[in-house]
């Protein structure tokens, strides 16, 4: 059975089935349970649930020595630039411990943040930097793209024993989508075939899933049948899924709202080029976003931004009906 | 706290010379095989009374976290010196597997969770673990270990402002050796420049905050044991700035592979052109300051004393060959432990 729940709290339903199910799993943040009305105080109480000061390094690294000392903390910190703050916390003590100490130890917790609020907050709340937390060993990153997966990514990221950074997609938080009831889980490093096809292979994550099966089927429309891939997880990174796709279409288009050098479609496409490079029929096409701040004025801001026609166009260059620019 | 006794005195008098007796052979490995210590380390000689002191104030479930001059604290917790010393050579026998090195000793079982290499980190990370023992409620302690430069951290004062506004039971140990590499603290900390200690940092977070002379175990005992004894009872946190003198430099040179690595003279010396200031300290050394008045009041016979030395001796030796003799790690495991 499955209920409709919007995007943000279908994340919630998961955190609140993970905290009953498993009492080391702890909740805290800024401005969270301020009141005895707070569901998840109501619940599980102020022992495991707790608000914080406006202090990012103590919050991400008091995670950091509660999982060592066996709880699993989810750490709630509303904007995924709220980490920069902290990212020594992130990069350099979270994903470190358990090798640096032989295995021996294990560093369970998830950090939670949006990302991509594209909707006018302007230079410093709108990015999607989630590239800056892959390529770091040891850490996990999750990108869900539908009120389904943000539930079962996050009780897997919350039952996994490495840190996991889960962004969830500010542009998404209250679109509705129909989740599973109870326990579900999504694998992680396993990636979600949204529509099948054999001409191109699309590859998407977060808000541009969408755009993508958009771009998708008025593409059906003329004839042209895209296969829309969401990797849902990129560390792990469903690599298989996106090179058998490959090589039954022959063509890649990458969307990524990250600027080009900080996205993840720059690492999926080395990765093509290295391991699939035979299956290409015409050369792999980003359309990330390009490379500037988030500016705040409408306009602007959209001509930064991927979107349909781009998709559109990006899949004209590879199959050949359009001319490709630089 | 109770007050230590004879037999426990004794107990603090070996954990110190085990200490300052493992770091001057880490400190000669340099030059008595050179190349088979890589990077930096840290040692903690001088600091020998302030570990043992305030280790010796903890109970069973207790935990610490450490900077990345550690390898004293493990020594009295129970770790085997010879895992130590073979990590530290990098070895396949190290207490980490030789994954982590001089800066990244642990022992989980002992209750010694980590170290951080990055100043001021694991303060967050000790408070993170009291938060833990505070909720699963088995009376636990917390006892979080850095140094003076670490107070000039963001994490040092977000740190303590979650612990007191949450009551949790840590015992912030902050080692004040009066140098953050080569600046003196007077330097860079306003209260050290206001001539006040910095344990008055403590008033900003409404927690109390203590000055112990970090060169005798038996105050920094009382005094910690003091500020453990209040966190247990649900009191809350407490500061003691423990006054301390590193006598060696702040680390090995820091040189490219080629470069004969070794100790450089102490900064007073080599930076500061003050040779009187490190041979005051010398002169009030703790480990032999200890020696001479467990002597002097009858707690420990110099023969008794002399015959714990050479035991002491002995175990470093062994753990120096242990260390030399055991294999490198195979080289393909270095893709283990990267994901649990």
């Amino acid at each position: 059975m499955a209920h409709e729940l919007p995007y943000i709290a279908a994340i919630n339903e998961a955190i609140h089935l993970e905290m009953a199910r498993d009492e080391r799993v702890v909740y805290f943040g800024q401005n969270l349970a301020t009141t005895e009305d707070d569901e998840f105080v109501k619940a599980f109480g102020h022992d495991r649930v707790r608000v914080t000061p406006i202090s990012e390094t103590a919050e991400i690294g008091m995670a950091v020595g509660a999982a060592l000392a066996g709880l699993r903390p989810v750490v709630e910190l509303y904007m995924a630039e709220f980490m920069l703050v902290a990212m020594n916390q992130v990069v350099n003590e979270a994903p470190r411990f358990r090798y640096m100490s032989g295995g021996q130890v294990s560093v369970p917790l998830v950090l939670k943040a949006g990302y991509g609020f594209t909707a006018g907050w302007a230079g410093q709340h709108t990015g999607s930097i989630y590239g800056m937390f892959v390529g770091v060993p040891g850490l996990k990153v999750a990108l869900p793209a539908t009120a389904a997966d943000a539930k079962g990514l996050m009780a897997t990221a919350i039952r996994d024993d490495n840190p996991v950074c889960f962004f969830h997609h500010y542009l998404l938080t209250l679109e509705p989508g129909e989740v599973p009831d109870g326990e579900y889980l999504v694998p992680f490093g396993q990636a979600d075939v949204r529509r099948a096809g054999g001409d191109v292979t699309i590859v998407a994550t977060g808000w541009t899933v969408g755009k993508a099966l958009a771009a998708a089927e008025s593409l059906a429309g003329e004839g042209i049948e895209a296969e829309v891939i969401d990797p849902r997880t990129v560390v792990p990174l469903d690599l298989e899924t996106i090179l058998s796709s490959v090589q039954k279409t022959g063509r890649l288009v990458l969307v990524d709202q990250a600027t080009r050098y900080g996205s993840v479609s720059a690492l999926i496409a080395a990765d093509v080029a290295e391991y699939g490079f035979s299956a290409l029929k015409a050369p792999i096409k980003q359309v990330t976003a390009l490379d500037a701040t988030i500016p705040y004025s409408e306009p602007m801001e959209a001509y930064l931004l991927p979107d349909e026609s781009k998709i559109l166009t990006a899949v004209r260059q590879v199959l050949g009906s359009a001319a490709v620019t630089a | 706290m109770t007050e230590p006794n004879a037999d426990r005195l004794i107990w603090m008098y070996e954990q110190m010379l085990r200490i300052r007796e493992f770091e001057e052979r880490v400190k000669r490995t340099f030059t008595e095989h050179p190349g088979v210590i890589r990077g930096h380390t840290h040692l903690a000689d001088g600091a020998e009374a302030s570990i043992v002191g305030a280790l010796s104030t903890l109970s069973d479930g207790d935990q610490l976290l450490t900077t990345y001059r550690c390898h004293g604290y493990p020594l009295v917790l129970g770790t085997d010196p010879r895992a130590m010393m073979a990590e530290i050579y990098g070895r396949c026998d190290g207490l980490c597997g030789g994954y982590g090195g001089s800066m990244h000793l642990l022992d989980p079982a002992r209750g010694f969770l980590g170290t951080s290499g990055i100043v001021g980190q694991g303060i967050p990370q000790a408070t993170g673990a009291a938060y833990a023992a505070q909720i699963r409620k088995r009376n636990q302690v917390v006892l979080s270990f850095f140094g003076d430069g670490a107070s000039k951290q963001g994490a040092f004062a977000e740190s303590l402002n979650i612990a007191s506004v949450w009551k949790l039971p840590i015992v912030y140990v902050m080692e004040n050796n009066s140098y953050n590499v080569v600046t003196r603290v007077e330097q860079e900390d306003a209260n050290a420049a206001a001539g006040e200690p910095l344990a008055v940092k403590a008033k900003a977070f409404s927690m109390p905050g203590v000055t112990v002379d970090g060169g005798d175990p038996v105050a920094v005992h009382d005094t910690v044991g003091a500020a453990v004894a209040r966190a247990r009872s649900g009191e809350g946190p407490t500061l003691v700035e423990s006054k301390i003198y590193r006598l060696s430099a702040h680390g090995n040179i820091i040189a490219p592979p080629g470069v004969p690595l070794h100790f450089p003279e102490h900064e007073a010396i080599e930076v500061f052109g003050a040779p009187e200031e490190y041979e005051a300290a010398l002169r009030g050394d703790p480990v032999p300051r200890f020696r001479a008045r467990l002597v002097t009041d009858g707690t420990l016979s110099s023969e008794a004393a002399d015959r714990i030395a050479g035991e002491v001796r002995d175990e470093m030796e062994a753990a120096v060959r242990f260390g030399l003799d055991s294999p490198f790690p195979e080289a393909a495991r270095a893709l283990d432990h990267v994901y649990a």
